[in-house]
């Protein structure tokens, strides 16, 4: 599992959803205390390249062994990419949540929705707060 | 209410475990993650608390009769030393709960049950048991803990002077655990050989830190509820309030095995008897999804696009790698081979019957 760290270079959610400047894009994920809440993850389902979506939608569900969790967009945009290859590792969710556990690419339409999000220090304080 | 905790809440907390609310229990869930349990136990071994079970006595002259006659399973086809799986069945055949009958003799009989029901069967036994022999609800009495796994006897026979390979399946004695008192019960809930154990509350705490360095040589490692339902869901062991329930009946749940409509009367029979002579309209059967997804407890059951029935289990299968679950589907579905869809998130998700369990050891 991997240690529950909060990169500086990202964004985060109250829903434990991350995001990270690539380009004109958001990279999209869930943070490591979420991996650690849901435990093995074993199911991935993400949306098709094209999809609109708004801050708050969801965008798909990522299943534990015993839970169904749905993703919620961070942003609103228009999703521009997604990690296939969860569909076959799912487990990278847990083994690596910022890097190959990645989930989708979302170009936001309104850049600067990202700086509105919760930095690494505000979120860590949310997640010490959950208990 | 706050949730009980088991005489081995600190060393759940000490060894990590994430403790979660199960039927008003807090009990861990996992320790180190749920599918590397779930395989620990198939390749070597796990230890589980389950102290959260009921425990219900029988005791004094006619007390196997009194339990026989709230039971479907009949007491009186094993002998003492035996325990049999059995139904506890409401006036319509359905489920109080499911529960073990462990024989001790014909005064003396234990009985089992969910940790969910303990306190309800009490008080349905309490109100419709043959007075003469002592009921009595042992469960504050009791710790327990189940070993499972290939390797559980090997590695409980290191703290036994009880020769453990004589305790047949479905067998039990009483004897000692690393010098402390307790019954051996070669029963579980995993699919797998091991033994259940009962012991004093004050030694579960002890027991379990022995067997743990006992085992730790053979890969045997702490399991928490999470694996403990992937592994039965796998053996088609029903869950109580999940697979069965007050509204569903042995028969229903491809139970008939328990069922011994040949005894002279049990609470439960007639209506069992006229559902078996009209026929059993739905039955409980075990699947995998041929397209993506997870079933989960509660999914709808469609055919031709009509809600039809309900998934009651589901899961992504450690050992196979393929979603399995169960459903009640109408008879005329029921079939190996049979195809209908679960409705996951809206979307109809194309399902097929399959042989069960979906694992069977070798």
């Amino acid at each position: 599992m991997a240690d529950l760290s909060y990169p500086d270079n990202l964004r985060y959610t109250k829903d434990h959803e991350w995001a990270r400047k690539d380009g004109d894009d958001l990279v999209i994920g869930i943070t490591a205390f979420a991996q650690s809440q849901l435990g093995d993850v074993v199911y991935v389902d993400l949306p098709d390249v094209g999809k609109a979506l708004r801050a708050g939608d969801d965008f798909g569900v990522v299943e534990s062994t015993k839970a169904v969790s749905e993703l919620l967009s961070p942003v609103s945009g228009e999703v521009t990419g997604r990690n296939d290859p969860l569909v076959d590792t799912p487990e990278a969710v847990n083994e690596d949540p910022y890097g190959k556990g990645w989930m989708i690419k979302v170009k936001p339409s309104d850049p600067g929705a990202f700086d509105a999000l919760m930095d690494a220090a505000a979120y860590a304080a949310f997640v010490a707060e959950q208990g | 209410m706050a949730p009980r905790r088991t005489p081995l809440y600190d060393t759940h907390v000490r060894y990590g475990g994430k403790l979660v609310d199960f039927a008003g229990w807090e009990l861990p869930v996992q320790y180190e993650g749920v599918i590397a349990e779930h395989k620990a136990v198939r390749e070597a071994a796990g230890l589980f608390d389950v102290s959260h079970m009921g425990e219900i006595v029988f005791e004094g002259e006619g007390a196997l009769g009194a339990c026989n006659e709230l039971i479907t399973n009949d007491l009186n086809h094993i002998a003492d030393g035996q325990a049999i799986y059995a139904g506890l069945l409401n006036e319509r055949g359905g489920f109080v709960d499911d529960v073990i009958c462990y024989r001790f003799s014909p005064t003396k009989i234990l009985i089992c049950a969910n940790a969910s029901n303990a306190e309800k069967d009490f008080a349905w036994m309490k109100a419709h048991a043959k007075k003469g022999p002592d009921l009595r609800d042992e469960s504050e009495s009791w710790a327990q803990l189940a070993i499972q796994g290939p390797k559980a006897v090997g590695i409980l026979q290191k703290l036994a002077k009880t020769e453990l390979s004589a305790i047949a399946f479905f067998h039990f004695a009483e004897g000692e655990l690393d010098g402390k008192p307790v019954i051996l019960a070669r029963t579980g809930y995993t699919g797998e050989d091991g033994f259940e154990i009962f012991c004093r509350p004050d030694d579960a705490a002890p027991l379990w830190e022995a067997i743990v360095a006992a085992g730790k040589p053979d890969g045997l490692v702490p399991c928490g509820l999470g694996a403990r339902d992937s592994l039965r869901l796998e053996a088609k062991l029903a869950l109580y309030g999940n697979d069965i329930d007050d509204e569903t009946t042995p028969l229903e749940a491809g139970l008939g095995w328990i069922v011994k409509l040949d005894k002279p009367s049990f609470i439960g029979k007639a209506a069992l008897e006229k559902q078996k002579a009209e026929g059993v309209k739905r039955k409980l059967v075990g699947f995998t999804l041929v397209e993506r997804g997870i079933p989960r407890h509660g999914y709808p059951v469609l055919a031709d696009g009509e809600p039809v029935g309900v998934v009651t289990s589901g899961t992504m299968s450690p050992t196979l790698g393929q979603p399995i679950g169960l459903a009640y589907v109408p008879t005329d579905l029921a079939s190996v081979g049979s195809t209908f869809a679960v409705e996951i998130r809206g979307k109809p998700v194309a399902a097929q019957v399959v042989k069960t369990p979906f694992y069977k050891r070798k």
